[in-house]
């Protein structure tokens, strides 16, 4: 036995899309977004993030070693997981917090659940879940975009984001990414740009992000119809990491469902909570948490959306 | 005979802990283990109120009906609590309070009920005495290890001194309700683990 068995789990269906290429095809998709953090926020987002990737990377490859697997990072989930996180991060974060975030993300986000493919929640967000309860002042002192372009650089003043005061940010504002947020969060032209060009390659499912972001159009504008003082919905779209979220973290492919209604349904809850979390919790961070307990709904969904097979009775 | 009694005492240390191998008392092991005394002092409370109801269950195993024993259990459990409250509250007031709910919760400790059902009501006293201290050991190392890790990681202290140097920013998410199931998931793969590799497995 010279060449080891590799058992893989099932659909056997033969495709073009393999892990790597969807992998790496996500990681080109989340350029733009980069560079956009880059040009708001200096070069040290270009650090924070390369810290998120190396570490995951390095993670990654200590747990393959202990599991006595092959080292290999063909399949690219690692750098992406550790490129995910490093977006949710504020630019001034501490470079060895972003180095544990990321060793967090891919020891307990899951390599302990048994590597790609069997983990239940978004690593990248397990991570930054895990920031965010630990240090939560830091992870939400976020500083005025563009600052790093004048004199007093290391001056920058710490501003809100749009949606954790009544900060008065105009649509384009918004929509372009001059902001104060998250690295990736900003610019949702970058982030739209990502990701409709993974959706046009077919790589991740379009229902997700539709019915994500449509579900908190609505529910977000009903609210503001009855309570004005609610952000209205395009604010919603706009501000915090929805675009992130909806276009790259709700779209993994492990945790989430894989029916089509299951698509729909796990999209809705995802912009309900989204909202709901936003409007009366307490914590920053509602796309996070919306897209992790959607993510534990994620079995259930599959279960009870399970297409009955042909030639059956349908129930 | 003497081989049979160090079974009975040590196979709740390691090879059938209350926490690593039974999960058995969840409610404590992840409520007030976020420092090393309180993990320690529940620990011990625990240890008290299992030890003196093994003992009186094992004594009056042979008047109990079969129909009303786990309420008989209950009772002589209750008992002991009430005590284990009481001398906290009198003698260890910050601890006591600490504590809060959980102490008069040990009544319901399914650890506690599990060894009365399936080791005191059957065995001899003696040897449900050994039963319930090696279990009670192995339930206050568990606590232990496990409210130190938290404490350790989650404010840089142990028993209140500080031990880290500062080495590392503490990671606060350790003392939330988070950090407790984190830490006892990651705890009991490595004592999986050290067993499987060790070959401890009986």
């Amino acid at each position: 036995m010279s060449k080891e068995m590799v058992l893989q789990t099932a659909p056997h269906l033969p495709a073009e899309d393999s892990t790597p290429k969807v992998m790496f095809s996500v990681i080109l998709a989340l350029i733009p977004a980069l560079l956009a953090a880059t040009y708001f926020f200096g070069y040290r987002a270009l650090l924070v993030v390369t810290t998120c990737v190396l570490s995951a990377i390095v993670t990654e490859l200590v747990f393959l070693y202990l599991r006595g697997k092959n080292l290999v990072l063909t399949d690219g989930s690692a750098i992406l997981t550790g490129l995910l996180l490093g977006l949710t991060l504020p630019v001034r974060i501490h470079l060895s917090l972003a180095a544990l975030g990321s060793i967090i993300a891919i020891a307990l986000g899951k390599q302990i659940f048994g590597g790609l493919g069997h983990n239940i929640f978004n690593p990248a967000l397990v991570g930054r879940a895990f920031l965010q309860a630990s240090y939560p002042v830091l992870m939400t002192t976020w500083i005025a975009p563009l600052e790093h372009w004048t004199d007093n650089a290391l001056a920058a003043t710490t501003t809100a984001t749009p949606l954790a005061e009544t900060v008065e940010a105009g649509y384009r504002e918004l929509f372009l990414g001059n902001i104060g947020g998250s690295l990736g969060e900003t610019s949702a032209l970058a982030l739209l740009a990502g990701g409709l060009f993974l959706i046009l390659l077919g790589n991740i499912d379009w229902r997700i992000p539709l019915s994500f972001l449509t579900s908190t159009a609505v529910v977000g504008g009903l609210l503001h119809l009855y309570n004005p003082g609610h952000p209205d919905p395009l604010t919603h779209l706009l501000s915090g990491g929805l675009m992130l979220g909806a276009f790259f973290m709700a779209t993994d492919m492990v945790t989430t469902p894989i029916t089509s209604i299951g698509s729909w349904i796990f999209g809705l809850g995802c912009g309900t909570l989204v909202v709901i979390i936003r409007l009366f919790g307490g914590q920053p961070g509602g796309v996070m948490y919306a897209i992790l307990l959607m993510n534990a709904f994620t079995p259930i969904i599959d279960r009870y959306t399970r297409p009955s097979p042909f030639g059956e009775e349908g129930n | 005979m003497r081989r049979q009694y160090w079974r009975d005492f040590a196979k709740g240390i390691w090879e059938q802990n209350p926490v690593f191998k039974q999960l058995l008392g969840m409610c404590p092991v992840l409520a007030v283990t976020n420092t090393a005394l309180n993990g320690l002092s529940m620990g011990l409370a625990t240890a008290f109120v299992l030890i003196s109801s093994s003992i009186i269950v094992s004594i009056i195993k042979g008047f109990i009906p079969r129909q009303v024993r786990i309420p008989s259990y209950i009772v002589i459990i209750a008992t002991f609590v009430t005590v284990a409250d009481l001398v906290l509250a009198a003698l260890f007031p910050e601890i006591s309070r600490a504590l809060g709910a959980y102490v008069p919760l040990i009544v319901v400790n399914c650890l506690i009920l599990s060894r009365q059902e399936s080791f005191a009501s059957d065995h001899p006293t003696h040897r449900a005495f050994l039963d319930a201290l090696g279990m009670s050991a192995g339930f206050t190392f568990a606590l232990l290890v496990l409210s130190s890790v938290r404490e350790i990681l989650g404010v840089g202290e142990l028993f209140g001194f500080p031990v880290t140097m500062g080495l590392f920013r503490d990671w606060g998410v350790m003392i939330l309700p988070a950090g407790a199931f984190l830490s006892l998931g990651v705890l009991i793969g490595l004592a999986n683990y050290t067993t499987h590799k060790l070959g401890w497995e009986s």
